[in-house]
């Protein structure tokens, strides 16, 4: 059973980390809450599942261009409907949660409440020590990892990450250092969104595609990135697991109380906060700041 | 200047007058307000049905009430019952204090219903329920009977009787594993949604399984909107169940089918699994779907009566799909209120009451009876067995929902035996003959 519990904590952590990532790393780099991050990971699995029931689209092909497609989107709400509030952080909050609303309704006005499914990239499953993990799962699996490693190389290791980095730890100097700040926090929107983006084409053979889909996993989403401390994309890292091991636990072990992992995640992060209010990383974070 | 005054004020009469006359003009047909979650498939089939229903009295020119002939006009009212219970509680006021409707059909889930309920009987407005299970809405009828008398059962018979229902697939499909895998004894995992209509139904089925000679290994709880179940699934794997005896009437049941499948669990799922009675099920878990078995009311070229194959074909004609329970508030309004209306010669709610407790009728999948308690108070419940309501057992059989149940079915030793027409046998899903096979 315990094999069985950290598989599933596992593939349940990476899902988290996924959307976690990409919402810590333009609240660290720009400071901005964006509420509808989900909702792009919602939109992404519509525009996968169109391409593919509708237009008959290869799911590969059907992720590349939902990616982009939502990235631009993405883009678009940020000149349009954050980038003139930026200052205001509270009204970035209303803002955002508006625009995931406004997807979430045009997608029920188009697609109705019906429950879709787009299909696996890979079908099948594998069986280690007597349990059986899904291909999709392991995808899932490996493309975290893949995109934690992705996005520390460009933090790191290219200018664009300097300049994120830079304007993460102090704006106005990043500015007259001829950093142009605004245009970094606009690139950093762009791999957040299309970080939710891909999110949403790894998990979303494993679930059901429909317009509230986004809801719970910002729920867990924010639980994550509080429990990791905010903008520590580490912290994110390590908070995704917990939960998604938090999760798992609850299933195997209060088996008629499995409706409550979410409640019982968020338990351990309220928890987690009593005992250390900056989150897990909170502490390394305010130190890069 | 003064021109154009006049032609405004003209206007404005106008529109006065045709806001005075459209009530008028509205007096003249019988309003029914179909309430439902209408942005999701059960709130369509309660649209779909009801439209059916009101188009084919209009065209034969409406109902007699007393010397009058009175056409029927639908009010669509979307209850959002699945995400906000105030929406579903504000669409039933709304029905009774603004479109005045005469009488109410629709509701899903029963934590709205219960709610909705309460508003309609306010109104002494005569509310029909096409969705949701719990005794509990008709207990409310033989408890407080003046107040709630207005409220009927439209469909599915109550949770007790689904169970019951449930059992007897159970004990058909654990035979005919036991006697094709030669399994000694069959073990069995309780996988129900939390919601309230599952309450009773695991409680039931927790204690009823060792009387069916079958073992319970585990009862697994998950939100009715889980987006993932492969722990639970995890967990009924180890627990070596045979049978996952599924209660779902939401997108989990469609989660749980499709990573079931992909995973290729070695149990077979029977029970309820709602998503699983439409048409869309087997896409919607790209074929993952196959084998799941539930208990449905209708299924394509199945027949329990002679009204069965007319409404499920002209249902598919029109919609292009099998019509799921919920679309029986066609039956709610041909059948039920409007031969009472006709009957009562009046829209007054309680001669209507009067009349349609004590009717029995056909619909098209069997007859409707509504029952009484052990103290012989009205329910306004449906009854179960041979010869009233019974329901289907389907399968999901190479892509297609079949029949599989009643198939030389005998409710009890004495009783005949039966079989609907178009019935086909149960199949076990490859995966698990491999499993248990000797």
């Amino acid at each position: 059973m315990i094999l069985d519990i950290i598989t599933s904590g596992l593939i349940n952590g990476s899902v988290y980390a996924l959307l976690a990532i990409g919402f810590s790393l333009i609240f660290g780099a720009a400071r901005i809450v964006n509420l509808a991050h989900t909702a792009f990971y919602m939109v992404a699995s519509y525009c996968i599942y169109y391409a593919t029931h509708k237009l008959g689209v290869h799911p590969f092909l059907a992720m590349l261009v939902a990616i982009l497609l939502v990235t631009l989107i993405g883009l678009i709400c940020y000149k349009l409907f954050i980038d003139p509030i930026r200052e205001h952080e509270a009204a970035v909050l209303i803002a955002t949660i508006a625009v995931a609303m406004a997807m979430q309704e045009i997608m029920l006005l188009i697609f109705t409440g019906d429950f879709l499914s787009v299909p696996s990239l890979a079908k099948g499953y594998l069986n280690i020590l007597g349990v059986k993990i899904a291909y999709q799962q392991l995808l899932t699996f490996g493309a975290a990892l893949l995109i934690l490693a992705g996005v520390w190389a460009v933090l790191m290791k290219t200018r664009l990450g300097l300049a994120v980095r830079s304007t993460a730890q102090d704006r106005e100097v990043a500015n007259l250092m001829g950093m142009n700040e605004s245009r970094v926090a606009m690139v950093t929107m762009g791999i957040s969104v299309g970080l939710a983006a891909f999110a949403g084409a790894v998990v979303v053979p494993l679930s059901v595609v429909n317009p509230h889909m986004w809801m719970h996993p910002l729920i867990m989403m924010m639980a994550v990135v509080v429990l990791g401390g905010l903008g520590s994309l580490k912290g994110s890292f390590v908070g995704a697991y917990i939960l998604g091991l938090a999760e798992s636990l609850v299933v195997f072990l209060i088996p008629m109380g499995a409706f409550l992992k979410g409640s019982v995640a968020l338990s351990i992060m309220i928890l987690v906060l009593l005992i250390r209010p900056e989150g897990l990383f909170g502490v390394a974070f305010e130190e890069e700041r | 200047m003064k021109r154009s005054r006049f032609v405004v004020s003209i206007l404005l009469v106008a529109c006065l007058v045709m806001a005075i006359g459209m009530p008028a003009y509205a007096a003249k047909a019988i309003k029914i307000g179909v309430i439902g979650p209408m942005k999701f498939v059960q709130g369509k089939g309660h649209w779909n049905g009801a439209t059916m229903a009101a188009e084919e009295i209009n065209a034969r020119g409406g109902l007699w009430v007393g010397k009058k002939k009175m056409k029927i006009e639908l009010v669509k009212l979307d209850s959002n019952e699945f995400l906000s219970m105030t929406d579903a509680t504000n669409a039933m006021e709304l029905a009774v204090t603004r479109h005045k409707v005469d009488f109410l059909v629709g509701g899903f889930r029963t934590e709205a219903v219960l709610a909705m309920q309460d508003i309609a009987m306010d109104y002494k407005t005569i509310f029909i329920g096409c969705g949701a299970a719990h005794p509990e809405l008709c207990t409310r009828v033989a408890k407080d009977y003046k107040r709630y008398k207005y409220f009927f059962r439209g469909t599915p018979f109550n949770s007790m009787y689904l169970v019951k229902v449930c059992f007897i697939h159970l004990a058909t499909v654990g035979g005919i594993m036991k006697k094709v895998l030669g399994i000694p004894k069959i073990k069995v995992a309780i996988v129900g949604e939390k919601a309230v209509w599952v309450e009773p139904m695991v409680a039931v089925t927790k204690k009823y399984l060792p009387k069916l000679g079958m073992e319970l290994v585990g009862t697994w709880r998950p939100s009715a909107v889980a987006t993932d179940a492969t722990a639970e699934l995890s967990a009924v794997q180890r627990s070596g169940a045979h049978i996952v005896f599924t209660i779902f009437s939401s997108s989990v049941g469609i989660t749980f089918a499709r990573q079931a499948g992909e995973l290729k669990v070695p149990a077979a799922m029977v029970g309820i699994n709602v998503e699983a009675q439409k048409d869309g099920f087997y896409e919607a878990t790209e074929g993952m779907g196959n084998y799941v078995m539930t208990m449905n009311t209708y299924a394509r070229g199945v027949e329990a009566n002679e009204l069965t194959l007319r409404f499920v074909n002209s249902y598919i004609k029109r919609f292009g799909e099998v019509p799921t329970y919920t679309a029986d508030t066609y039956s709610a309004i041909i059948y039920g209120l409007a031969p009472t209306i006709e009957e009562a010669g009046t829209l007054n709610a309680d001669k209507i009451v009067a009349i349609l407790e004590n009717r029995e009728y056909a619909v098209p999948s069997g007859i409707v009876g509504y029952m009484k308690d052990d103290q012989g108070r009205h329910l306004h419940d449906l009854k179960w067995g041979p010869g009233y309501l019974t329901s289907l057992g389907v399968q999901w059989q190479d892509g297609k929902l079949v029949a599989v149940w009643p198939n030389r079915w005998k409710a009890s030793k004495e009783a005949p035996e039966i079989t609907y027409k178009g019935i086909v046998p149960y199949k076990i899903a490859p995966w698990v003959i491999e499993k248990y096979k000797k």
